[in-house]
């Protein structure tokens, strides 16, 4: 007669070799006491800080629209533009080199070509752009519009391209059988498959744009970001807080302006 | 028997469609133009008329990279990584909680906690980390201690949002199931709640860990340490060849993390 055991313990879920699991939080505590062991803190500096923090939250909480509201309607008009021109270009660089970076769709050279151009502006963040679009072009909303518009063709692109891939082949093969051109099969048999959901990318684009569009202006791409960096260099915090209301503002409007259209699209 | 007309020509769209088509069009096309006209009111055309040359002079000067830097950023790159990764632990600690008060099946009120924990994940995620680090570093300093609070403040939306969905996700029934043995409350947590949840958890943070690694390697612009306050000096100081080297590192680790990542993310799921 086998004995039932009187103790259920709950059988591990995810590493299920019990060497494997000691020796992960080995390894994790090692690593903590390492890393936080490199973490130099500077009390002194912190104390102080603290004041300023609290003058920080001070002027969150009592924003300064007024003083300084010609140089923040500037940024903002900056960083508007800027997103609704870059998404606008981005995304009509993009469609070119999504459809020529369909593997089921385009020759292969072609592919290569774009999958790469894809990859570069994936693997470049938006801000290390930015510096070297201000280094080119000057300062200003010009090099920031050209660095939203890189970073958005990634983006797409790469979306896009793997939507045409996923498409019902049916209907691209109907219009081929009825002797459509390529022209044609794109046209008749791809477009209206993948439209709905570029449209919605663009428009998830536009909002991820605009977000950016508050950071870049810290190296000098223009926008809202500048005017929150000059602010912060001149300890106007109260400035800063409304500065950061807008940005928080213009986002979630544009984040449930953007989900609830996609929505009403789809 | 009617007879009804069939057009002679196959139309894809009715002409009201095509012409409300038109005039979206046309209304998208007039706002661009306007928009890039109030864009390009301050653009010197003489620098974007320059800028191939300057293209072709940085990119004269970054080539080759300095490789005798690297060991110098040695350093800066076990900092980028311990803020992306300590940064990423405070986001998960405080997310945790934010997404279970957050979450419509285990929220405790519904009226007042659960719209207080929502507002927390969309103020996180609306402010980018880089914009954090830059109010942090006003408040505690330059350094890496800034970085961490950064991404961990970032990490707390991202977190939180997509683990309070997994939450509202779970199956109900395993829940009854444990709740139908006399549970408590704690005790449905532990063992009908998180098991449902644990995988998510972990593709969640190693996802966000792997953006982290991304943000944390340019938080240093602003003054919060790692490899971008080495990307910061050297760009001062025009030291092309170095920059070169620091986004060749900056670029591997990228790479290397989303490696990682995603053969996590695949065992996990």
């Amino acid at each position: 007669m086998t004995a039932y055991p009187t103790t259920w313990r709950r059988p591990p879920q995810i590493l299920t070799h019990r060497g494997w699991r000691y020796a992960i939080q080995l390894g994790v505590l090692v690593y903590l006491i390492l890393a936080i062991g490199t973490v130099e803190v500077n009390w002194a500096r912190v104390s102080v800080g603290m004041e300023r923090g609290l003058r920080f939250v001070q002027g969150f909480l009592q924003p300064d629209f007024i003083s300084r509201w010609t140089d923040i309607s500037r940024g903002l008009v900056e960083s508007l533009t800027m997103t609704l021109t870059s998404t606008v270009v981005g995304v009509a660089l993009s469609v070119p080199i999504g459809i020529g970076a369909a593997r089921n769709f385009a020759p292969a050279w072609v592919y290569y070509i774009c999958r790469s151009i894809i990859a570069v502006s994936r693997a470049l963040q938006e801000v290390i752009i930015a510096i070297f679009f201000v280094a080119m072009f000057g300062f200003g909303p010009f090099a920031g519009f050209l660095t939203l518009s890189f970073a958005t063709i990634g983006f797409i692109g790469k979306l896009l391209a793997e939507d045409i891939e996923d498409i019902d082949e049916a209907q691209a093969e109907a219009i081929r059988s009825t002797g459509g051109s390529w022209m044609q099969v794109l046209n008749y048999g791809i477009q209206p498959q993948v439209m709905p959901r570029l449209i919605g990318l663009s428009l998830y684009r536009l909002d991820i744009n605009f977000r950016e569009s508050a950071v870049i202006g810290i190296v000098g791409a223009g926008g809202i970001g500048a005017t929150l960096n000059t602010a912060m260099d001149r300890y106007e915090y109260d400035s800063a807080g409304a500065i950061l209301l807008i940005i928080i503002g213009c986002v979630m409007v544009a984040e449930y302006g953007s989900s609830y259209l996609r929505k009403f699209l789809q | 028997m009617t007879e009804t007309a069939f057009p002679a020509r196959w139309e894809h769209r009715s002409r009201g469609a095509r012409l409300a088509l038109w005039f979206g069009w046309l209304g998208l096309v007039a706002l661009f133009v306007w928009c890039w006209q109030v864009m390009t009111e301050t653009t010197i055309w003489t620098f974007v008329a320059d800028a191939p040359r300057q293209a072709a002079d940085i990119g004269d000067r970054m080539f080759p990279p300095r490789l005798s830097y690297l060991p110098e950023l040695l350093v800066p790159l076990w900092d980028t990584l311990n803020m992306a990764t300590l940064g990423t632990l405070l986001g998960v600690i405080l997310a945790v909680p934010t997404a279970f008060l957050a979450a419509r099946n285990t929220t405790p009120s519904a009226l007042l906690l659960r719209p207080v924990a929502l507002f927390v994940i969309v103020a996180s995620r609306s402010i980018n980390s880089l914009i954090w680090a830059l109010l942090l570093v006003a408040i505690l300093g330059p350094g890496i201690l800034a970085g961490i609070v950064a991404i961990g403040l970032r990490s707390v939306g991202f977190i939180g949002k997509l683990l309070y969905e997994a939450i509202e996700e779970t199956d109900v029934r395993q829940i009854e199931a444990v709740r139908a043995t006399g549970a408590s409350p704690s005790q449905v947590l532990d063992y009908g709640i998180v098991p449902q949840i644990l995988p998510a958890f972990w593709g969640i943070t190693v996802f966000r860990w792997d953006i982290n690694i991304r943000e944390s390697a340019i938080l240093g612009l602003v003054g919060a340490g790692g490899l971008g306050l080495k990307l910061n000096a050297s760009l001062n100081v025009l030291a092309w060849p170095q920059v070169t080297m620091i986004l060749l590192v900056i670029l591997a680790t990228v790479v290397l993390s989303e490696w990682v990542s995603a053969r996590v993310r695949a065992a996990v799921i």
